[in-house]
This record gives C-alpha cells, structure tokens and sequence, in this order.
C-alpha cells in the first residue's frame, strides 16, 4: 500500500545501503546530546503517534523504544501479548489493520514469527519498525552495537568482529553481520556445530574484506571451527545469549559442557587484540556464554550498548516518522 | 447420443497416435476414429476442434477436495469445476479428509458427490492406515471395493518402517499402488521452507532434502523386497530423483509425479523473487545467484510460497526438469491444496502449507516444459494422462482407442490467456500465480462425452 507520507519502513538491516546505514548512525549521533541533558526531551515528534506492538516479551527494547518515543515527545501506546487480542483468535493482520485505523504514524513490532513486520508493511499505513521478527533480524539491536564499536574503535571498516554463539536462531546474529560486512567490517562466527553451520557463509554475498590490514584477507563472512579461531585477532567480540530450551531440543549436551568450550573466559579473550571490546545484546547467563569477569571487566560495553540503543531507536523514529537524515 | 470431435490434432501416447484424425464417441465412450475427409455418420453432432490439441483426459493423481469435512476451503463440486476448467477429467483426492478416508463409506461417499456434481470423475485414494495415524492398517479391500485406486497417508506418512512393510505387504493382495510423501517428519519438523541459504536469509527454520529422500530410499528397498509398486509423490529433490532413476535401472517398481510449482518456482519466491520473467532466458534456470540479494521486497514471506515438499533451490529444480525430460519422472500432478485465506493470511510460520494449482498447471507446463523445449506435447499428453491412468490401473482412460471412455482434454497452444485468481472455479485463492501470463491453455474439455467446459474467449 502506498504510504500516504514519506515514511520509511524499517524491516532489516537486509535491504540497506552502506550510505543508508551510515545515515542513520549519524543521525543518531545527532541523538546524543538530547540524552546527556538534565531534561531529556526534545519536542521533535509532538503530535505522532508511535505504538510499540510487541507479541514476544522484552523488557529492555520495549522500554528503549517507549523511552525514545516520549523523549522526542511523540504519544507511545505499549500493547504487548498478553493484554492484545491475539489471545482472542484475532489474526496478526485483523490486530495490525485495527491500530492502522487508529492512525498511528509508526508501529513498532516483535514478533516470534520471521516477516510479521514485512507483512504488515504491505497492508499498514504507518510506518513499520522491526524490533525483532523471529530469527530474521533485530536492526535496532545492530544499529546500537554498531554506534558502541563506532564509538570506541572510530570506525567499523577494516575491523574483525566476532560472533560466538548460537548463530542460527539468532536475528542478532543476522543483523550484524548485515550491517558489519556492508560498514567493509570482517565477520568470524563460531559456536557448535549445531547452531553455526557452515552454510551460514552464504548468508551474504560473500566477497573479499576490505584489505586495510594484511589480516583482513579472506572472505567477509568465515565460520570459524572453534572459537578460539574466531577470537583471535578480533577488534570485537560479541556473545549471543544461548536459549535454555536448546538444549532440550538436542543442539548441546549440557550448558555446562557449553561453557566449558564455548563460553567467554578472560583466557579466551586473551586471542583477541588488545584493545578488543566486548559485547552482548542481552540479558546474560551469566558464567555459560559469558563469565562474570569478562561481563564486568574493562573491555565489556554492555552497558554503552544499553545506552546507545536510547539513541539509536531515537534516529529511527525520527527518520521512520518522516524525518531526514541529519549529518553533522 | 454421438459426437464427432473433428479437425482437430490427436495424440494419444497409448495408442500410439500423434496426427489430425477425428474422434467419434457414442455413449460417453469412443467409437471409432475417423481420418479427415473420411464421411461421419449424419445424425452426429460435430465439435470443431480446428488447431487444438485432443488429447485423453488429463488425469491429476494428487489433489485435496477437503469433503468431507473442510467444505469452507473446497467441495467435491467446486474442486471438480476447478479441475474440468484446468482441463483435467478426474482427479484423484487424498484422504486427508475429516473423517479421513479410511472406509469404504467415504470413499464411495466422495464418488457419489462427485456423480452429483457431474463434472470431473473421482477416483479416491485411500488411506494407509486408521485415520492415517501410522499405526493400524486401513480397510484396503473393502475401499478397493468402493472405487479407492491407490493407498496413501500423504501428508502424514507412515512414520514406521515396519508399519509400511506390512502396508506394502497387504496392498499388494489387491493390486493397489502405495502412495507416499516421503517427508522424515524427525528431520523436518518445525521447518516451512526449503533448508538452504534462503531459509537461512529469511530465518525461517528450513526442511532439508534429505528428510525427502532418506523416506524415498527407505520405500524403494521395501518395494524391492515386497514386489509393491510404490508411487513417489511430488518428488522434489535431486536425490529424490536419482534414486528413483537408479531404482527404475534394477526394475523395481516404483513411479513418481512431480507437481507444476516445483518445475517452475524455486526456495527465491519464499524471499518475493517470483515475478514471471518472460521466456526461459531469464526464468530461474539462467538467473545469477544475486537475484537472492539486494532489496528486502515486501513480497518476501508471502504464504502463497509455503507448501510441503517446500520450493526447492536451483539444483533441485534443474534435476526436476531432467527428470522430466529422461522420463524418471512419470506423471504431472498438481498437489492442489485450497486454504481459506483467513488461514493463508497468518504469520509465514504458523500459515497451513499448500496451494491451489487444478487451474494454473497446464499454462504452467507449457510456459516452463512446452514452450521452452524442455518436452514435446506428446510426452506432455503422457505425463498428465496415460502414465497417471497406466499407475493407477484405470482401464480405458488415459487412452482414446474405440471403447475407451470419452474423456477429452482439448488445449489451444498458442491462446495467450492470464491466470487470475478471481476467475478461479475453487472455494480457495492460495495461488502463487495470480497473475501470470500463459501461451497455451485448456479451452474444452469433454467427460463421458458431455461438454463439461469451454473457455469463453477460445
């Protein structure tokens, strides 16, 4: 359907341009400041409507997006699983088409289900904001984490980033490595080779990094057979919460065993540069994907990530709702 | 009552016959066939059939007409409209009916509807096993009896090899095929689109092929060992097909159907790269694989591009069509699955898998087999009429030969028509190719000698 206004979908990281993506950023960087006042509020967005649909729970996105809406002053309508009317046997569609007549200007939605908001971008007039589709992607979450690494590296070019974890049933997973091969960064993913498997290259158009360093040769995007292969060398390492429920379904043997060969330790960590960051989208476990001391440690910017992802979802509203890109 | 079918073009693989002759029918059954110029009798009834193709009714062995049970999704009436409008003459329903087709009541209760609505012939198949459950076996003989043609608990296959021994075991007694989607549910579960790289793109959980073909090189060892003929349904992999390929070679018995989305679609329309592309040129056989990337379409995720076996990649469709052409595979069948669209409009993952397919199949055989020379049409008029009559051993269709009923295919290769969803005769609109520009198209098509459609603009 046509947007009656110039608004903007965000689906994935999937379908943008380097230049797109640097656009936001930047526009978030603009973001910042509103956030290091003592009144954090900007009248940018009075009079929209922003509604945060979300069908799978989350208590940090959904409070990130609800803080940017209100702190560029736009009206924020949590609805979440349990109070909407899915529960009812209403479809996902019927519930999308009901808030659209309300005239919202944006929706943001999480959903367990891959292609909820590009389906409901097809029928919506407002403009849609994927905070989580499944396994697909999580934009918000690698946007933010793009901003913490642009932050303390200065740039994402040339960078080699590690994703450890289970990189299958991630849409962290998938996201980043979108938007950090597009940014010319290099990609090792590691993790069992039940949720990493080597397929997963193909995950995108997989030429050759950007050769700045000697180091930086080889393909973008490289499963890696251990994780400490993935570590070594890295300017970033970024850990993805393992699911509990994976080891019912057979993927590992125990979480035990997983953080013995697969968790972060200090002794791990020590293969990266020295300089390396650490990341996380998440809530831990602590002492299985990560340790305690990594988790508090110096190089850990789990909360920077938090902080950044505020100002993040700020830019994309704005941008979402109508905004332009602003490039200081 | 007789009928003179003239001037148009025959073929008849069977017979065999591939020139113009004129079919007479007296009775709802062919009388004889008459060489142009060759004097008809006076009191007959005369269909021009000049530039068409006449062919034995085309027989689809593989559709679901949801009655009894799911009337809102189809009827056996508005299936069989459908199916006469696609140009098929009898359809073959799946048992996967509520109840399930596991007696000889519903059985002959299917057939009796279908007398009723008088246009497409029915030819049940039954089930394997108690409500298709997978553990007692079904009533084989008493449906047999009924009119049942063959034996399948598709959608739910056997999961239990011992199960299946014995099925083929008893089938074999009453000389019915055994009928199997071969899908290790183990290895599937969960999954709604083709494991691959654009399952992993869209983060859909993938089906891999091997859970098609491990329950394909399970059933051929039982076929070899039991001397039953197995039947392939919607084969869709590679390794599907060189293992029945490898099988014919030993001469076990085994045949398989392919279904027109999996020869013309691949695991790129799930990611919304579906749109028709003119002439073969640029159709999935020679498009480069970054026509995967770039752009996320709001096409992507549509449930009309969910179905079990899924789309499958470009090797797989390949294979397809070399299959088709080597004569591996035997029969096209549509797999036609109505949802309602209340069903077809939820989440990609949670939507129910199928699509409708009695109308669209044979534009798609000629825009994708036809057309592009992959087969010639008279191995077309074997693949949708006197292979699927030969399986399923329906004496005198399939054929056109003095005495054999008078179910008449008639095709215009060259009518250039458009599929439309909102012209379609079934209940249900889950088509993929709504849409989609065709060269070639039923335009009349004749059950027992009665005229049970004809295309308006033909």
């Amino acid at each position: 359907m046509e947007k009656p206004f110039r608004r903007w979908d965000l689906l994935g990281i999937r379908g943008l341009s380097a230049a797109e993506i640097n656009g936001i950023l930047d526009t978030a960087d603009n973001f910042r400041e509103v956030n290091a006042r003592e009144i954090k509020k900007v009248p940018t967005l009075r009079g929209k409507t922003v509604i945060n649909l979300f069908f799978e729970n989350s208590t940090r996105t959904r409070t990130s997006f609800e803080l940017a809406a209100k702190r560029l002053s736009a009206d924020a309508v949590n609805i979440s699983v349990s109070a909407s009317s899915v529960s009812k046997g209403e479809t996902i569609l019927d519930t999308a088409l009901n808030l659209d007549a309300m005239q919202p200007d944006c929706i943001v939605v999480r959903h367990s289900s891959a292609g909820v908001p590009h389906q409901l971008a097809k029928v919506s007039k407002a403009a849609i904001v994927n905070a989580g589709d499944g396994a697909n992607e999580h934009p918000t979450q690698a946007l933010l984490d793009a901003m913490t690494i642009r932050e303390h590296k200065k740039k994402i070019e040339g960078l080699n980033v590690a994703i450890i974890g289970d990189i299958i049933h991630s849409r962290v997973a998938r996201s980043n490595i979108h938007l950090l091969t597009k940014l010319g960064a290099k990609v090792k993913v590691a993790g069992p080779g039940t949720l990493v498997p080597k397929d997963f290259e193909y995950l995108i158009e997989n030429t050759l990094a950007a050769e700045t360093q000697p180091a930086n040769r080889g393909p973008q995007l490289e499963v890696m057979p251990r994780v400490e292969d993935a570590i070594c060398g890295a300017d970033v390492v970024m850990i993805l919460r393992i699911q509990r429920e994976r080891q019912n379904s057979a993927y590992f043997p125990t979480l035990r065993e997983y953080s013995i060969h697969y968790g972060l330790t200090n002794e791990r960590l020590d293969l990266a540069k020295k300089d390396a960051i650490v990341l996380h989208p998440g809530p831990m476990n602590r002492g299985i994907e990560i340790s305690s001391d990594v988790a508090d440690g110096s190089r850990s910017l789990i909360l920077d990530q938090v902080k950044y992802g505020v100002t993040v979802r700020m830019a994309v509203l704005y941008l979402a709702t109508g905004g332009s890109a602003i490039t200081s | 009552m007789k009928l003179l079918i003239a001037n148009g073009h025959l073929i008849d693989p069977a017979a065999p016959e591939n020139t113009g002759m004129n079919v007479l029918i007296e009775n709802g059954r062919v009388s004889a066939w008459l060489r142009p110029g060759e004097t008809a009798p006076e009191d007959c009834e005369v269909f021009d059939a000049s530039g068409l193709l006449v062919a034995p009714g085309f027989i689809d062995m593989h559709v679901h007409l949801r009655e009894p049970g799911q009337e809102h999704k189809e009827t056996i009436a508005s299936g069989c409209a459908a199916a006469v409008a696609g140009g098929w003459t009898s359809v073959c329903p799946m048992p996967n009916t509520n109840p399930v087709n596991d007696n000889a009541a519903i059985t002959r209760y299917m057939i009796e509807q279908a007398e009723r609505a008088g246009m497409a012939n029915v030819f049940p198949i039954g089930a394997i096993t108690k409500s298709s459950d997978g553990s007692e076996l079904a009533e084989m003989g008493e449906m047999k009896a009924a009119g049942a043609v063959a034996v399948s608990d598709d959608g739910r296959p056997v999961p239990n090899a011992g199960i299946m021994r014995r099925a083929m075991q008893y089938a074999r007694d009453f000389g019915l095929p055994v009928i199997d989607h071969c899908e290790d549910k183990s290895l599937s579960s969960g999954g709604v689109m083709h494991e691959g790289r654009i399952s992993l793109l869209l983060g859909l959980k993938g089906m891999p092929a091997l859970a098609e073909e491990i329950d394909v090189v399970r059933d051929i060892i039982i076929a070899k060992e039991t001397g039953t003929h197995i039947h392939i349904a919607h084969v869709s992999t590679k390794g599907s097909i060189e293992a029945v390929r490898r099988a014919k070679n030993e001469g076990i018995p085994v045949t398989c159907e392919v279904t027109p989305h999996h020869f013309s679609l691949t695991d790129a329309a799930v990611n919304g790269y579906f749109s028709q592309r003119p002439g073969r040129q640029d159709g999935p056989g020679t498009a480069g694989p970054d026509q995967h990337f770039g752009e996320a379409r709001s096409s992507a995720y549509d449930t009309n591009t969910k179905m079990a076996p899924p789309l499958r990649s470009l090797e797989h469709l390949e294979a397809i069509l070399e299959g088709i052409k080597d004569g591996t595979i035997d029969a096209i069948a549509t797999d036609h699955a109505p949802h309602h669209a209340d069903e077809k409009s939820l989440e990609y993952d949670k939507a129910p898998f199928g699509i409708t397919g009695l109308e669209t199949a044979i534009g798609l055989a000629f825009d994708q087999l036809v057309n592009t020379g992959v087969i010639g049409l008279e191995r077309l008029v074997e693949l949708c009429s006197s292979n699927p009559a030969r399986i399923f051993g329906l004496d005198g269709r399939g054929t056109l030969i003095a005495g054999s009923a008078a179910d008449v295919t008639m095709i215009d290769p060259c009518l250039n028509w458009v599929y439309r969803n909102s012209d379609s005769r079934s209940k249900s609109v889950n088509s993929p190719f709504d849409g989609w520009h065709f060269t070639g198209a039923p335009v009349a098509t004749f059950v027992a000698g009665k005229l049970v459609y004809q295309r308006k603009d033909a």
